[in-house]
C-alpha cells in the first residue's frame, strides 16, 4: 500500500505560516502566510473564482477590495480552456492577470457535486464531460499535473470525496484512499518549491475515521514524514450534515493538526460559521455563498442579509451598510440597487458581488484585529449579539462549539 | 445654454455647447455621443469600472422607458435622478424610448404616449409626463411625441400629418406645464421633429417646432436598418436646413460609425452610443480603425498584415450569415470564433482601455465560451472606449479638415 518514496518529499516541507497572535481562551490564531505571490494575513476568507474569473468583477476591483488570495478550480479549468493553453498564457496568474495568490482545488469536490457524471476507482475519478460527452480520468497524478501547469500558489491533493450524508463502509474506503492518493500527489508534484501542496483530512462524520486520518497524515512518526506537507485542509464537511456534527469534526481536526501549519476549512463561508471556526482554530476558508447569493440579489450585513429585490427596499435610500467602505456602499442606495436588480442590467449583480466580498474580507479583518489585540472573545460576543439580537437566540450548535473552546456568550 | 459653432465644413458642424448643467458651467464639444444607460446605469458597469474608461461623454442618456415605472420612488427621493443613480456629476438627457428595444406600435393617442418598462406599459398624458420629468430633473429631455408615422411599411400622408400635429400639441402643453413648475426651470425641453417619410410634413414639423422656445431638436423616425436610413438621408438634409444653427440637433436610433458620419454631413450634432452595447451583447469587440493619419511605418505594417485579414474576414462573414450572426458588422471581430482561442494579443493593439492593457483575446474567448459575466464587463469597457475614441477622432478630423480621410477609412473598414 505504501507509495514509492520520492526523495524530494523526504525533505521538510516549507513552513509557510507565521503565527502572530493566539487567543488565550479559544483556539483562534492570527497569522501570516508567506506565499510566492505575496503575504496573506490570516484568518482569511478566499473568494471563489472557479473559471479564471471572479464572476462579474475585474482583477483590479478584487485587488482594490484587499483580496490577496482567491480560488480557481482544476476540474473546470482542466476542461476549459485546458492546462496546455494556460501554460502558454504563463499560468493561471498570467491567463487571468491576477498578481496575488491563487489556490486551486483538485477537482475532488466535483465528484460529489457532479456525482451523476462521475465514477470513482482506485485509479482516479472518471468524469463524463457535460459539454461534449467525452470521458476524462482525473487521477491524483493528472490533477497535480494540471495544477502544476496552472501554477497556483497552493494546490490541493486529489481526495476521494463522499457527501457528508453518506454513511457506512464507503466513508472508510474514501478516507484510506485519500491517504494513498495524497502519497501519489506528493510523488507526482513537479514544483514543490513554487507550489504548496496541501493534504485534505477526510473521514466524514465518523470521529474514529477522522482521528485515524489525522494520525496517519500529519504525524511526525518516521514512516509518515513523507507526508510532511506545508498545510492541511479539513474536507468532507460543509455538505448536508447537521451543524452539531459539523463543529465536532472541525474541533476534532484542529485539536490534532500541528499548530505551526495553516488549517484550511473547505467550503465554509456563512459569517457565523467563519467566526465559530476561527475560534475552533481554523485559518483559511473558501465558499461560493457570498458571491453566489449576491447574484440572487442578497446583500450580506452584520445582522444577516437584505433581499434587495423585495418591495420593502423600494424607497430605502440608505446604503446597504453605513459602516461598509466598499464602492457600492459609498455610492449607492438600497432603493437604486432594488430598481437595478429588477432590470436586465447585470451591473446590479456586480454591485452586490463587490459588496459581499467586501463584507467577508472586512469581517475577517475585524476578527484578526481582535485576536491580535487580545479581545477575540468580546468580539465574538458582539458579533453574535448583532447577528442574533440576544445571546439566547444564537444557534445552539454555535453556543456549544464556542463553549467547548472557552467562550461563553452571556 | 449656448451653442458656438467653430466651423461648418460640407454640412458638418464643429462646435461647443456652453453653460450646461444645473450650475451652468459645464461644456460639451460637438459632434458628440451620449453615454448609453439601462435603468440609469451603463450596461454591465459599476461606477468603478465605468471610470476606468477614457473619454466618457459629459452627457449620459437615460430612457424614460426604464425609469417611468420608478416615478413614485423618485418623487419621494426628491433629489433627482442624477443623484439617485450615483451620477451627480454627469449631464443627463432623458429620451422617451430605449433605442435598442423598440416598443410595440399602436399605443399613441391624441392625449397620451406609452413607454414600455420591465413592469409593462406606462401610459403618459402631458401632465403625467411632466410630473415624471419633475421627479427626474434631467438637464435635457425629449418632449412627449408621436414617433409612429415611421413604423409602418407604407406610411400614409395622413399618419405623417397626425404625428406632426400631435407632437406639436404635446410640445405646447409641456412647455406650458414647464412654465408652471419651478423645479423644471432648470431643465431644457428638446423638441421632436416628426413627419414620417413625407417631405412636406417633415418641413412643417421642423418650421413649427423651431418657432417654440425649445433648447434643441431631436430628429425622430430616421432609425431602422441601414437600407431605410439610406432612403431617409435626403429628408434629413432638408429638415436640418430648416433648423436654427445655434441649437443642437440630436438623432435617435442611429449609432453605427458609417451612419454617424452620414448624419453629421447632414447637420446632426449628437448621437446615442448604443452600438457598442449591441456589439458587446453578441460577444464582439470593435476593431475598426479611425486613425486617419497613422505614421507611415504603421501604415506599411498594417497593409502587410491586413491583406490576409481582409481575405479571411470576407470568408468568415459569408459563414456568419448562415449561422444567425447576420447582424454582425465589419466594424468588429467575434471573439467566440475558435481562432481567438490561442490569440494572446489584446483586442486592439495600441488601445489604452483597461481590457486591452490587461487582457488577451484568448482570455475574452474563454470567458465567452464559459458564459462568464466578466466577458460582458470587459467587452463593454473596450467597446465604449473605442467608440468614444472614434467620436474624438471625428472632432479632430473636422478641426484639421480631414473628415474625408476619416470617412474613407470607416467605409473601407481597415482592421487593426
Amino acid at each position: 500500500m505504501a507509495a514509492a518514496v520520492n526523495p524530494t518529499s523526504l525533505e521538510s516541507a516549507p513552513r509557510i505560516m507565521r503565527l502572530v497572535a493566539e487567543c488565550s481562551r479559544s483556539r483562534a490564531r492570527a497569522g501570516e502566510l508567506r506565499l510566492p505571490h505575496g503575504p496573506v494575513a490570516t484568518p482569511v476568507f478566499m473568494p471563489v473564482g472557479t473559471q479564471a474569473t471572479m464572476k462579474g468583477i475585474t482583477a483590479e476591483q478584487l485587488d482594490a477590495l484587499g483580496c490577496r488570495i482567491c480560488l480557481g478550480n482544476t476540474y473546470h479549468l482542466g476542461l476549459r480552456p485546458g492546462p496546455e493553453l494556460i501554460q502558454k498564457a504563463h499560468g493561471l496568474h498570467g491567463f487571468m492577470n491576477w498578481p496575488h495568490n491563487l489556490l486551486t482545488d483538485s477537482g475532488g469536490f466535483q465528484m460529489v457535486s457532479l456525482v451523476s457524471l462521475s465514477e470513482v476507482t482506485e485509479e482516479g475519478v472518471r468524469f463524463r464531460s457535460p459539454y461534449d460527452g467525452d470521458e476524462t480520468l482525473l487521477s491524483p497524478e493528472k490533477s497535480v499535473e494540471i495544477q502544476n501547469a496552472l501554477g497556483s500558489d497552493i494546490i490541493m491533493q486529489l481526495d476521494d470525496v463522499v457527501s457528508s450524508t453518506v454513511t457506512g463502509p464507503r466513508v472508510e474506503e474514501a478516507m484510506y484512499r485519500s491517504i494513498r492518493w495524497l502519497d501519489r500527489c506528493i510523488a507526482a508534484h513537479q514544483r514543490p518549491d513554487k507550489q504548496n501542496l496541501f493534504a485534505i483530512i477526510q473521514g466524514g462524520l465518523d470521529a474514529d475515521l477522522r482521528a485515524t486520518c489525522l494520525e496517519a497524515v500529519p504525524s511526525s512518526r518516521t514512516e509518515m514524514t513523507k507526508r510532511d506537507v506545508p498545510g492541511f485542509a479539513i474536507g468532507g464537511l460543509s455538505g448536508g450534515e447537521s451543524k452539531g456534527q459539523f463543529w465536532r469534526m472541525v474541533a476534532l481536526s484542529t485539536s490534532r493538526l500541528p499548530k505551526d501549519k495553516p488549517r484550511y476549512l473547505m467550503g465554509v463561508g456563512y459569517a457565523t460559521d467563519l467566526v465559530v471556526c476561527v475560534a475552533l482554530g481554523c485559518d483559511m476558508f473558501d465558499c461560493v455563498f457570498p458571491t453566489r447569493t449576491a447574484r440572487f440579489g442578497s446583500a450580506l450585513v452584520p445582522t444577516g442579509n437584505l433581499q434587495l429585490k423585495k418591495k420593502q427596499y423600494e424607497k430605502d435610500f440608505r446604503p446597504i451598510d453605513s459602516n461598509c467602505t466598499c464602492p457600492t456602499c459609498q455610492k449607492h442606495s438600497r432603493a437604486f440597487l432594488h430598481a437595478l436588480l429588477h432590470s436586465d442590467n447585470t451591473a446590479a449583480l456586480h454591485h452586490l458581488t463587490v459588496h459581499n466580498i467586501a463584507y467577508q474580507l472586512q469581517l475577517m479583518s475585524a476578527v484578526r484585529a481582535s485576536i491580535v489585540e487580545k479581545r477575540f472573545p468580546d468580539f465574538v460576543r458582539d458579533f453574535m449579539g448583532t447577528m442574533y439580537g440576544d445571546p439566547t437566540l444564537c444557534p445552539t450548535w454555535a453556543t456549544e462549539a464556542l463553549a467547548s473552546v472557552g467562550i461563553t456568550l452571556r | 445654454m449656448k451653442l458656438n459653432l467653430t466651423k461648418v465644413v460640407n454640412g458638418c458642424r464643429l462646435g461647443k455647447i456652453k453653460n450646461l448643467g444645473k450650475t451652468g458651467d459645464r461644456t460639451m464639444d460637438i459632434p458628440a455621443c451620449l453615454l448609453y444607460t439601462k435603468t440609469g446605469s451603463a450596461p454591465h458597469l459599476t461606477h468603478q469600472t465605468l471610470h476606468t474608461i477614457h473619454g466618457v461623454p459629459a452627457m449620459a442618456q437615460l430612457t424614460l422607458s426604464s425609469l417611468a415605472e420608478h416615478h413614485e420612488v423618485l418623487a419621494e427621493y426628491k433629489e433627482g435622478i442624477g443623484k439617485f443613480i450615483g451620477m451627480p456629476e454627469s449631464l443627463l438627457y432623458c429620451s422617451l424610448h430605449d433605442p435598442v428595444s423598440p416598443c410595440p406600435a399602436g399605443y399613441v393617442t391624441n392625449k397620451s404616449v406609452s413607454v414600455w418598462g420591465i413592469g409593462g406599459r406606462v401610459e403618459m398624458t402631458a401632465s403625467k409626463f411632466m410630473a415624471i420629468q419633475q421627479a427626474l430633473q434631467p438637464d435635457w429631455f425629449q418632449c412627449l411625441s408621436d414617433g409612429e408615422a415611421s413604423f409602418e411599411e407604407a406610411a400614409s400622408i395622413k399618419r405623417a400629418r397626425k404625428s406632426v400635429d400631435r407632437s406639436l400639441l404635446f410640445l405646447d402643453n409641456c412647455l406650458r406645464l414647464q412654465e408652471e413648475s419651478e423645479v423644471l426651470q432648470k431643465s431644457t425641453v428638446i423638441g421632436v421633429i416628426e413627419g414620417g417619410d413625407v417631405m412636406e410634413e417633415r418641413l412643417r414639423s421642423a418650421r413649427e417646432t423651431a418657432k417654440r422656445p425649445v433648447g434643441g431638436f431631436l430628429l425622430d423616425g430616421f432609425q431602422g436598418n441601414p437600407a431605410t436610413l439610406e432612403t431617409r438621408l435626403y429628408l434629413l438634409s432638408s429638415v436640418t436646413a430648416e433648423l436654427p444653427e445655434d441649437k443642437p440637433r440630436l438623432i435617435c436610433g442611429v449609432s453605427r460609425p458609417d451612419e454617424v458620419l452620414e448624419c453629421i454631413e447632414r447637420g446632426v450634432d449628437i448621437f446615442e452610443s448604443f452600438f457598442p452595447y449591441q456589439v458587446t451583447e453578441r460577444g464582439c469587440a470593435l476593431t475598426f480603425s479611425f486613425d486617419y493619419q497613422p505614421n507611415p511605418e504603421e501604415t506599411l505594417l498594417q497593409q502587410n498584415g491586413t491583406q490576409e485579414e481582409i481575405k479571411y474576414v470576407d470568408q468568415t462573414k459569408k459563414i456568419k450569415t448562415t449561422s444567425c450572426n447576420q447582424e454582425m458588422t465589419s466594424f468588429e471581430i467575434n471573439l467566440k470564433e475558435k481562432k481567438y482561442q490561442e490569440d494572446f494579443d489584446p483586442l486592439v493593439r495600441g488601445c489604452s482601455c483597461y481590457c486591452c492593457k490587461n487582457h488577451t483575446r484568448a482570455y475574452i474567448h474563454h470567458l465567452l465560451v464559459t458564459n462568464e459575466l466578466l466577458a460582458g464587463v470587459l467587452l463593454m469597457m473596450h467597446n465604449f472606449e473605442h467608440y468614444f475614441g472614434f467620436f474624438h477622432s471625428i472632432r479632430e478630423a473636422l478641426k484639421s479638415d480631414r473628415l474625408a480621410q476619416l470617412k474613407e477609412l470607416i467605409c473601407r473598414n481597415i482592421w487593426f
